[in-house]
């Protein structure tokens, strides 16, 4: 945590309300998501109770397992679930536009849109990777057959849960983290897990303020639980008998079941629209939108070849894992860069760290040539007066945080005073494009921030996996012993 | 009698080279602090040139590859060496003046050379050759999703690096590998002993960096299972001043760190940020303090006076060695000031070190990690100074116990915990307070 | 029944001590720099209680269904005199394991007194004739804070080729070969304290203490199934932890030491008064593991202390201790004291860069 970010917190307390962190949204909000509130038994890893789910407000799909120690009841529950997900999936994807040919000649394309779980918290996407694991290995056909939706289901929760480590993604958003990126309450990261206290402060209800409303969401009786564990109490008083009716066989005992899981669940539905509403009123950060394109990329990807994959592995082989951490590390580093760039607050952060600074372009040099070599070179001078505390050493390069693609490098530093040199993005001329270099009296922020030092990386094939990593692995092929796998 | 340093040093020196010939897969070297593994890099490298073996050599960074030329063209300028180095890469000034020595952005320029020698990053870039061997310096500092990159270059490989010092890490979240033998987080020693547990493990077994007075410290704290003791004894090395002290606290924490080696120069207790300016005054002004006196270090290499190229202060923070350069200002010229990731591998005569616990009203993992303090207690011929302030035993018992475990996640030893409590407590009666 | 010193008694008032068990015990290190909750657990003083006539009833209710699921896992891996957790370490683990020949040293009615000495003598007995052996439910002793405290451990120890081994039964799932880290943690911190004191027996026996293993066999359910899988856990760090926190704990004299002498944490009306009294060192992982969290975090907030905004966020304003401190400072207030001169410089940087952000400024 920053300076920054722990004073936002501090002015949080003295309001009793939360704080901005952000200036814009920096996730995607789909026009259409698929909200999902899931419950699981206490006790079990992967035993889902119920699951409150859909795309609009006033009309909740409730799903519940009467009992879930029933393996029947949850397989049926898994393939309801699937249903209801890949009907989802399928109505969010638009059109394809085509892109035209890439460079190996294959055609590409990418659907217009693509779905997107809002999860009430990170415990709701945990979750979800379970219940996919839990899934994906069934089989449709022989001793343990399932509904096709189940093993369906299981590869797209996968996928979603495995999207939603890549930073800058939005197709699994949890809305506590998505709210925190945006907010600072006057509590700890520990109570911001819990989504009606982070609501509270950041939007308490008429007549409270956010330690009020903080107050009453962190009470089980009067907010429950956002899962995905629910309330003790809960269980002991009112979810256990229930489900003992069912198990004798009382009449609408399932019902009863069910009503018993809406009361926990239609509360946390509400809140989950008010965050939704929360983010939609910030303006888009202007990087959001190529993030979802990248999206929209991988899941034109994961639709097409769905047919003739296999469900994911249970572990990352060795050349899996590198390549995965590449893409990760590459990604993290854009996102934090993008996010800087799109949002003067984000910015502030590196500005404090003295990686950035802010000030006022007091001379301009923009038709400087350097002449020292064999060739001209086009190498505009700025002269910025700051207050920030710059830490970079002169020769440091840093990009014009408004125009990115202008690069250049700090000549001298001193008393107040920048000296940047403009080395590229200016065009291809001896004089600058117009628009690329600041005149004198505009406010300028450059910055050391890049979201371009993670080049692509070569890894080996798989069966080239070499003698320090174990050697090629056996290919992975799902047996029966996967189909098979007790769920109990 | 236990053997001489030298002959215990050769003696596993020998069983290394002679691990060459044996047709083993992979040979591993750890090596504390200043045991002699540049030494024995360059060594092994000419044993494969000798026996005619092509040879790839793999360091971590461009200083450390202009490091290993230098000294590979110094002690054995018959073998021809090929640095294969990046586009933007301007060739040092080391480097150029090496007879022996061609650089080249293609691997193919370098067919003819017996040795070539690149960063990982750009060995990584290679999409064919096939070099019969390959010497990994400071592999354990290599994350193993590198060697997973770079193992497809080589037949056999010489691993070399010390335990002891930083992991590697990374900014996102890596849970979903831990228990994995090939998790991409570990060393690339670590996942390759998980593959392949029948190498040769090999220990150097002396440090000739380390002074009698730093060596059994380091060693109980950072390599409790291991050990190492130093090269010289405790005569062997002397600091002294051309200039008397003039009785400050700053003069009296010189007098200690030459008499004993070491010196704990403690600020009153008290909260701060980690720029805490009062300690980064003290930790520059004992640097330019021991330079305006005239340091002369005598050693079993002779005496030499200590100049400000052979000073460093170590932070655990960016902005710490920012705030700390600027406060040396001109008289501090030339003193070398880092971070512990930047100073590994480095050596000097003497240190000075901001305590990456001064201050601090909560540890966290970051400030405790072993490898962070080994590095910064580690680097010195002569002495080293400690600036802290007090209260780091009571943080220290306060510190919450909850770390998270992982399953099939091999127990990492030492404890950050006791490295620190091991080392404080010797820093203890080397204590000189400042004044209030 | 334990005895202890005259003034832990006192601090208790009526109430008798509160007996400890291996997850009260590796509680002790959650947060050692507590003089409140140090106290209260030296006298064994029913926090809980406490908390409760506070007015801060803790949160830590256990759902029948994660009660159930744990005890039938732990009677299926017990069954049969534990077959499926021997054939589980000869299969997975691919142990040598012999015929193994097991005590039940459940409770029968008897005093912990006289199941410590049966436990006692049953272990003397397979450490001296070495060779396979069980042990259900021991009842160890460990010294606490200068008084012994029973444990009742829900565990086994085995004996495999002379080596003790603490077999610990959890309802928490390995998935694929991975389990939530913060429960293998306490779980690893409760096995450590199973092995200091079986330790600590088996060396007043007359046995080497080295005989009771620090790999610990950590049983779950695999996957989604009700199948046990076995896995070794190396509890080293946990003990060195542990023996270290306990020794601190005979600090708590010092803090007696500085109280009044007639505080008493009986459930009156002085209770209230009496908790302040001792320092308590909050942060929100109190919130977890502590039942007096709620009271002590209510106290922290209404004094604006900024560790209960995070200890990194403590940490990251060097030390200022409140709230409003902090945002003077960040306003820029006149007579800083020389000692927070950075911090107020910090805070006015990230002010005037947070206004100037946020338009603000100025």
């Amino acid at each position: 945590m920053s300076a920054l970010t722990a004073l936002a917190r501090l002015e949080a307390v003295a309001a009793r309300r939360a704080r901005p962190l952000a200036t814009v949204r920096h996730c995607h909000l789909s026009a259409t998501p698929l909200v999902v509130i899931p419950l699981r038994l206490a006790g079990e890893a992967g035993a889902p109770l119920a699951v409150m789910l859909g795309g609009a407000r006033d009309e909740p799909v409730l799903l519940a397992v009467p009992q879930p120690r029933n393996r029947d009841l949850r397989f049926a529950f898994a393939a309801e679930l699937g249903k209801v997900l890949l009907e989802y999936v399928e109505a969010s994807r638009g059109v394809a536009e085509d892109l035209g040919p890439s460079k190996d000649g294959e055609d590409r394309v990418r659907y217009t849109g693509a779905p997107q779980l809002v999860l009430p918290n990170t415990g709701g996407v945990a979750f979800l990777r379970l219940l996919g694991r839990s899934t994906r290995f069934r089989r449709t056909e022989g001793e343990h057959a399932v509904e096709p939706a189940v093993p369906a289901l299981g590869r797209w929760l996968t996928w979603f849960a495995e999207r939603r480590d890549r930073p800058g993604s939005s197709l699994t958003l949890a809305l506590t983290e998505a709210l925190r990126l945006h907010w600072a309450t006057g509590q700890s990261s520990v109570e911001d897990a819990n989504l009606a206290a982070l609501l509270g402060w950041i939007d308490p209800p008429d007549g409270l303020d956010g330690p009020a409303a903080a107050t009453i969401a962190e009470d089980p009786a009067r907010t429950p639980p956002a899962g995905p564990a629910t309330d003790p109490k809960f269980d002991n008083d009112v979810l256990a008998p229930a489900i003992a009716a069912f198990d004798e066989g009382a009449d609408g005992a399932g019902e009863r079941v069910r009503e018993a899981l809406r009361t926990q669940l239609a509360p946390t539905w509400e809140l989950c629209w008010r965050a939704l509403d929360l983010l939609a009123a910030l303006p888009e950060g202007a990087s959001v939108a190529g993030r979802w394109e990248r999206d929209r990329d991988a899941f034109t990807h994961f639709h097409q070849t769905f047919a003739e994959g296999v469900p994911q592995a249970r572990r990352d082989s060795a050349v899996g894992a590198a390549r995965r951490l590449h893409r990760l590390e590459r990604a993290q580093e854009s996102y934090e860069a993008q996010r800087a760039f799109d949002d003067p607050l984000v910015m502030a952060e590196y500005r404090l760290e003295g990686l950035a600074f802010g000030g006022t372009v007091t001379e301009a040099d923009p038709e400087r040539l350097d002449e020292s070599g064999k060739r001209p070179k086009l190498r505009p001078r700025l002269r910025v007066a700051t207050e920030d505390p710059l830490r970079l050493e002169p020769g440091a390069t840093v990009c014009d945080a408004a125009r990115p693609k202008v690069k250049g490098k700090i000549v001298e530093y001193g008393a107040g005073e920048v000296l940047v040199e403009l080395t590229g993005g200016l065009g291809k001329k001896l004089t600058p494009e117009p628009g690329t270099v600041p005149e004198a009296g505009a406010r300028v922020v450059f910055t050391s921030v890049t979201e371009g030092s993670f080049g692509p990386a070569r890894f080996p094939e798989h069966e080239e996996t070499p003698w320090t990593h174990g050697g090629p692995p056996a290919e992975y092929v799902p047996d029966a012993r996967d189909a098979g796998e007790a769920w109990s | 009698m236990t053997v001489d340093p030298a002959t215990a040093a050769d003696a596993v020196v020998a069983a290394v080279l002679a691990d060459l010939d044996a047709g083993h897969r992979g040979i591993v070297v750890d090596s504390p602090p200043g045991a002699g593994k540049s030494t024995l890099v360059v060594r092994a490298t000419a044993h494969l040139a000798a026996a005619g073996e092509r040879t790839m050599i793999v360091a971590q960074t461009n200083e450390q590859v202009d490091d290993l030329i230098e000294r590979i063209a110094a002690r054995h300028p018959d073998v021809t060496v090929g640095r294969l180095s990046a586009a933007g890469y301007a060739p040092s000034e080391r480097v150029r003046a090496a007879p022996s020595v061609k650089v080249a952005g293609k691997a193919d320029d370098l067919a003819d050379r017996a040795v070539v020698i690149a960063t990982a990053a750009k060995w990584a870039t290679l999409s064919e050759g096939s070099w019969p061997w390959a010497i990994v310096d400071e592999a354990y500092q290599m994350r193993s999703d590198m060697l997973l990159r770079i193992a497809g270059r080589f037949e056999r490989a010489l691993f070399v690096g010390d335990p002891g010092q930083l992991d590697p890490f990374s900014t996102v979240e890596v849970e979903r590998w831990t228990g994995l033998a090939w998790d991409p987080m570990r060393s690339a020693v670590s996942v390759l002993l998980a593959h392949n547990p029948n190498l040769p493990v090999h220990r150097l077994p002396v440090s000739w960096r380390l002074p009698a007075s730093a060596a059994p410290v380091v060693a109980r704290a950072f390599y409790p299972f291991t050990g190492f003791r130093s090269g010289t004894g405790p005569g062997d090395r002397r600091l002294e001043y051309g200039a008397g002290g003039m009785g400050t606290t700053y003069d009296r924490a010189l007098d200690e760190a030459a008499s004993s080696g070491w010196a704990l120069y403690e600020l009153p207790a008290r909260h701060a940020l980690r720029t805490d300016a009062e300690a980064v005054r003290a930790t520059a002004a004992l640097a330019v303090r021991l330079l305006q006196r005239g340091p002369v270090a005598h050693s079993e290499l002779g005496s030499h006076p200590v100049r400000a190229d052979r000073v460093a202060i170590g932070a655990a923070h960016r902005d710490q060695v920012t705030a700390i350069r600027a406060a040396l200002g001109e008289h501090g010229e030339g003193i070398t000031v880092d971070t512990a990731n930047r100073l590994q591998g480095r050596e000097y005569d003497v240190t000075v070190v901001l305590h990456p616990l001064s201050g601090r009203r909560d540890a966290t993992a970051f400030h405790l990690e072993a490898g962070r303090l080994c590095v910064l207690a580690s680097r010195h011929r002569h002495a080293c100074l400690v600036v802290a302030r007090a209260g780091i035993p009571e943080l220290l018992d306060a510190h919450p116990s909850a770390e998270p475990v992982h399953l099939g996640v091999p127990v990492k030893f030492p404890d950050g915990w006791e490295a620190n409590q091991a080392v404080l407590a010797h820093l203890a009666e080397h204590r000189v307070r400042a004044e209030a | 029944m334990t005895d202890d010193a005259p003034d832990l008694r006192r601090l208790r008032g009526d109430a008798p001590a509160r007996n400890h068990d291996a997850r009260t015990i590796a509680a002790l290190t959650a947060n050692p720099g507590c003089s409140r909750r140090g106290l209260l657990d030296a006298a064994g003083v029913d926090k809980q209680a406490v908390a409760d006539h506070l007015g801060f009833a803790p949160r830590f209710g256990q759902s029948q269904f994660a009660i159930t699921r744990g005890n039938s896992f732990e009677a299926q891996v017990k069954a049969d005199g534990c077959a499926a957790l021997l054939a589980l370490l000869r299969g997975d683990l691919g142990l040598d394991v012999p015929a193994v020949t097991s005590a039940d040293l459940a409770p029968r009615g008897e005093g912990r007194a006289a199941r410590h000495a049966e436990t006692r003598r049953a272990l003397g007995r397979a450490l001296s004739v070495g060779g396979g052996a069980l042990l259900d439910h021991p009842m160890l002793v460990l010294d606490i804070a200068g008084r012994p405290a029973y444990l009742e451990p829900d565990v086994l120890a085995l004996q495999l080729a002379g080596r003790l081994h603490v077999v610990e039964i959890k309802s928490f799932a390995v998935v694929d070969g991975q389990a939530e880290p913060e429960q293998v943690a306490a779980a690893a911190r409760q096995a450590a304290v199973y092995v200091l004191a079986l330790r600590r027996l088996v060396a007043e026996l007359g046995h080497d203490p080295q005989r009771v293993a620090h790999d610990v066999f950590l049983v779950c359910p695999q996957n989604f199934s009700n199948r046990p899988v076995a896995t070794p856990l190396d509890v080293r760090p946990q003990l060195a932890v542990l023996e270290r926190q306990l020794t601190r704990l005979t600090r708590v004299d010092a803090i007696l030491g500085e109280l009044p002498d007639e505080l008493s944490f009986a459930l009156d009306d002085a209770l209230p008064e009496s908790v302040r009294a001792v320092e308590a060192r909050y942060a929100p992982e109190c919130l977890s593991s502590c039942e007096m969290a709620f009271f002590c975090r209510e106290e922290a907030r209404a004094c604006g202390a900024t560790g209960s905004l995070g200890r990194a966020l403590r940490d990251d304003l060097g030390g200022v201790e409140s709230v409003e401190a902090a945002l003077a400072l960040a306003a820029g207030a006149a007579d800083v004291p020389p000692e927070l001169a950075e911090t107020a410089e910090r805070l006015r940087l990230a002010a005037r860069l947070r206004g100037e952000a946020l338009g603000t400024a100025g």
